[in-house]
């Protein structure tokens, strides 16, 4: 549900993509999951990230999108790409193989130490819902550099205990991934529509940094199922700027 | 060798009951219409293998095709879930459903493997997760030369691999460009392989990015304009997105489902 938090200016839903648009750093190779992430990626290469170098599993390589993909297999993502390769290499040759900075994700699940669950909810074996799976998560953030999450914000995603890890964050906490063996460092922030949240450097759960303005605290903690750890200096998310709403609805409109 | 087909001949030659079929085309270039034809000729038992389910294999599935389902990610892109997978996964309806499930990256190496005719593929993946746990055919390995612990995965091959192409010439090679996904993995590593065609042409043009398979790798061509909608041909046709969108209240029905299944198996080819 998207939240009018600001006078009919911007919705909640839109301060979520621009924030989750921020944390992508110019001239970037990012590897984007659809939908939300997709967002993202595309209001920041036209606003601060020109050079981002946006990666699709469906094998597209450098696309430059004038309309939001429908889907990870969208053709305006192999028209636009500087190259389109099979879905073998792109996993093999450039995922893997570590020259992918930024791994972009969504989520239906996320815990404390930002693991993902796609797979199900309830028993694995006796599902009582069974969402659609992994695809190309589980490698995207066991092999990128740094992963960008983004997921509205609620106690059905926001869990203390995951049914089940289809994507792993850090693990258990501190040094989990450097004992798993994992070339990546795991994820560096989590956007959500009231909220940015990163990993404390030390414990590796996630610290509330920032709130998107006119949410408080509590309302963030209201909205997710453990005990959040706040960061001692909180911020408040600058809200988006006239020319960021302005690219954002642009995408939204031609798509 | 290529032979020309119908559609219909090729799947009564080769598609049988219990088999390990793969109808692959990621997003683009799905063989919806293929998959058509196995439900009017009532193949059971059928254990289908592909990356994304998507709407192909919710209509199989649904159909009481299959038995068994090897996937990485089975959603309804951009719109939600795929519900008759969901149905027979959380209900066993029509009929139970087993499924084995990869991911993405570990699915891509098995195809690797199957078509480089090697027992297993390797790959840095899995580790961490839930998946290892439920899923047989993700194990350890340990590298002979340096001793890192991979992860092994055993090679796909289907006794079918069905997929679409652009165009087929009058000697039976396809060509396809675009988003070409795994589907020359699929062809290679399967027993046998049907691929549907937009069209024949005396000659293939050059194009960045085409994709030949030799008329001597493939077992029947098939000329099926549309074959992929509502997935699509790159300079044939677009998705059609609102069909993605309208599956969704369809397959949420067993009813609803019942009447659209009714209209396929009517269809003549």
């Amino acid at each position: 549900m998207s939240i009018d938090r600001r006078n009919g200016q911007w919705t909640s839903d839109e301060m979520m993509a621009v924030a989750a648009a921020r944390e992508l750093a110019d001239g970037v190779v990012c590897f984007v999951g659809i939908g939300l992430p997709s967002t993202a990626a595309n209001v920041a290469r036209r606003m601060h990230a020109p050079n981002a170098v946006l990666i699709y599993e469906s094998g597209c390589i450098g696309s430059r999108p004038d309309h939001l993909p429908a889907s990870i297999g969208d053709g305006v993502l192999s028209e636009t790409a500087v190259a389109n390769v099979g879905v073998v290499e792109i996993f093999s040759y450039w995922l893997q193989a570590g020259r992918i900075d930024v791994g972009f994700l969504g989520a239906a699940q996320i815990d404390r130490f930002a693991n993902i669950n796609t797979t199900v909810i309830g028993a694995y074996d006796t599902p009582k819902v069974r969402l659609p799976g992994a695809g190309g998560a589980p490698e995207i953030a066991a092999n990128c550099g740094e992963v960008i999450i983004t997921l509205p914000h609620s106690r059905r995603a926001f869990v203390e205990q995951l049914d089940f890890v289809t994507s792993l964050g850090h693990g258990a906490g501190p040094g989990n991934r450097e004992q798993l063996g994992l070339r990546g460092r795991g994820p560096s922030a989590v956007i959500s529509d009231l909220c940015v949240l990163r990993p404390d450097p030390d414990t590796k759960e996630l610290n509330l940094t920032s709130v998107h303005p006119g949410v408080s605290v509590d309302d963030v903690q209201s909205a997710t199922g453990w005990e959040l750890a706040v960061a001692d200096e909180l911020a408040i998310t600058p809200p988006p700027t006239a020319e960021e709403l302005a690219v954002l609805r642009e995408l939204k409109a031609a798509s | 060798m290529g032979e020309f087909l119908s559609l219909r001949e090729a799947v009564a030659r080769y598609v049988e009951d219990g088999q390990t079929l793969a109808l692959e085309g990621f997003t683009h270039l799905i063989p919806f219409a293929a998959g058509h034809e196995i439900i009017r000729q009532g193949r059971r038992d059928l254990t289908l293998v592909r990356m994304t389910p998507d709407l192909v294999y919710d209509q199989l599935i649904g159909a009481g095709c299959a038995s068994k389902l090897i996937f990485g990610w089975g959603g309804n892109p951009g719109v939600g879930s795929l519900h008759r997978m969901r149905d027979a996964v959380e209900n066993q309806f029509p009929r139970p459903l087993e499924v084995e499930e990869h991911s993405h990256a570990g699915l891509a190496e098995r195809w690797r493997a199957g078509a480089a005719g090697l027992p297993f593929g390797v790959l840095r993946g899995y580790v961490g997760t839930s998946l290892a746990d439920h899923t047989k055919t993700i194990a350890s390995i340990s590298c002979p030369f340096t001793g890192e612990e991979l992860t092994a995965v055993p090679a796909i091959n289907p006794d079918v691999g069905i997929i679409h192409a652009q165009q087929a010439d009058r000697d039976g090679n396809v060509m396809y460009w675009g988003i070409t996904g795994v589907q020359k993995e699929c062809v290679l590593a399967s027993r046998h392989s049907i691929v549907t065609v937009e069209e024949v042409v005396d000659e293939f043009a050059v194009r960045t990015g085409g994709v030949v398979l030799p008329s001597w790798a493939v077992d029947a061509v098939a000329v099926v304009p549309g074959g992929p909608h509502p997935s699509y041909a790159h300079d044939y046709s677009d998705r059609d997105n609102d069909f993605y969108a309208a599956w969704d209240p369809i397959a949420r029905s067993r009813d609803a489902f019942t009447d659209w299944l009714a209209g396929v198996v009517e269809v003549k080819p």
